[in-house]
């Protein structure tokens, strides 16, 4: 459900090399060009979007790896 | 007994004060800022003998750098955004002769006189390898190369640990190449440090690190390369054994300096770079912590790996 909005924020601070809009969810956001600096970036905008904070065992690769996978964190943390 | 912080902190106040007893530490007045004796000195260039020999198979090229680096090479690196807290920028007075008086006057009156100065075209380099990767721009010869580093950086975290200076020298032997020669690089540099610093009777171990990343955003980067593995220490107890100071590293970069300076190998892809740092100050501290403030009286073994 909240797809739609992570899209949004990825477009706007994931400057990734392959257009947002052409990837599925499940497509892997490391092989579309994110570093580990946009990833830091991406976590502070989600942060500050969603009003929540992710805690330590989140920040991993993993977490990042998809819209699927981010999706999911953040479900878990709005609760 | 878990050790408190006030108990570390006595600890290292009293190995200050023991080194500044000693003479091998001159205090300034600044915390982190030392002259050094030349017993010290010499222990540190006996050392980095040591490393040279051991290194000596790497046909490495020699390149020395001063410990002031370009602020637009400092720009490409990304330090700013990642570690801006261990920034030190080079300022200088360009006004005119009155602005230079109003300065002089804001000064002896105690008051801020720095909002006088511009920032010049430098920055304090923050890691040896810094200066080194904008000279190699373009693609590397076949088999990637080796560079054999020292200077001394900067690093603002004011401190009453000796360990932790403002000011301290780096060795470094840093690889670029394809990803495998970079990783294998690291590798085997940690194998190598280990052998060297036991070879001098220190209690060391390696563990998987991460760097000072600053703020929220660096919990990110902290994770991502402890969970990649990408920097190794090399600790030594030198003022507590439950919490060892890093007094080597071994860093894989990936393809970040790559990238930022646009460093191919000879296969026309983006080139990753590896390096190994040895903290020679920090180096000596553990030797004297181990064997005493007089290497005279250091076990025969080590007087003899180090050639004193």
């Amino acid at each position: 459900m909240y797809h739609d909005q992570i899209r949004n924020i990825l477009t706007s601070h994931g400057r990734l090399s392959k257009d947002v809009t052409e990837l599925s969810n499940d497509a892997d956001l490391y092989d579309a060009g994110l570093t580990s600096l946009i990833t830091v970036n991406l976590l502070l905008a989600i942060e500050d979007h969603f009003d929540v904070e992710f805690p330590d065992e989140l920040l991993s690769r993993r977490t990042f790896q998809s819209i699927d996978a981010l999706a999911e964190a953040v479900e878990d943390l709005v609760g | 007994m878990a050790e408190s912080d006030g108990q570390l902190e006595k600890a290292r106040a009293a190995y200050l004060a023991e080194l500044i007893e000693a003479g091998h530490l001159i205090p300034s007045g600044v915390r982190g800022l030392y002259g050094r004796s030349g017993t010290f000195e010499g222990v540190i260039e006996h050392f980095e003998r040591v490393v040279t020999r051991r290194g000596a198979d790497q046909n490495a090229e020699v390149m020395r750098f001063p410990p002031i680096l370009s602020r637009r090479t400092y720009e490409g690196t990304d330090h700013i955004e990642t570690m801006p807290q261990l920034l030190g920028s080079v300022h200088s007075f360009t006004g005119t002769e009155a602005e230079h008086a109003g300065m002089v006057t804001s000064m002896h009156a105690g008051e801020d006189w720095t909002g006088s100065l511009t920032p010049t075209e430098v920055v304090m380099v923050p890691a040896a390898c810094y200066p080194l990767y904008p000279t190699a721009t373009g693609t590397l010869p076949e088999g990637g190369r080796v560079v054999d580093l020292r200077t001394f950086v900067f690093r603002h975290e004011p401190s009453d640990d000796p360990a932790r200076m403002q000011v301290f020298r780096q060795r470094e032997y840093v690889r670029l190449g394809t990803p495998q020669q970079a990783v294998e690089h690291r590798d085997e540099w940690i194998r190598r440090a280990l052998e060297i610093h036991r070879s001098l009777g220190l209690n060391v171990r390696e563990e998987v690190a991460n760097d000072p990343f600053f703020g929220r955003g660096g919990r990110m980067m902290k994770a991502t390369q402890r969970e990649q593995d990408l920097k190794y220490e090399i600790v030594c107890p030198i003022t507590s054994e439950e919490k060892p100071t890093a007094i080597t590293s071994s860093n894989c970069h990936l393809d970040h300096f790559g990238v930022a300076f646009d460093i191919r190998s000879a296969d026309g892809e983006v080139a990753h770079t590896s390096c190994v740092g040895f903290g020679l100050e920090r180096i000596a501290l553990a030797l004297f912590r181990t064997h005493g403030m007089d290497p005279d009286r250091w076990p025969s073994e080590v007087r003899s790996v180090l050639e004193l």
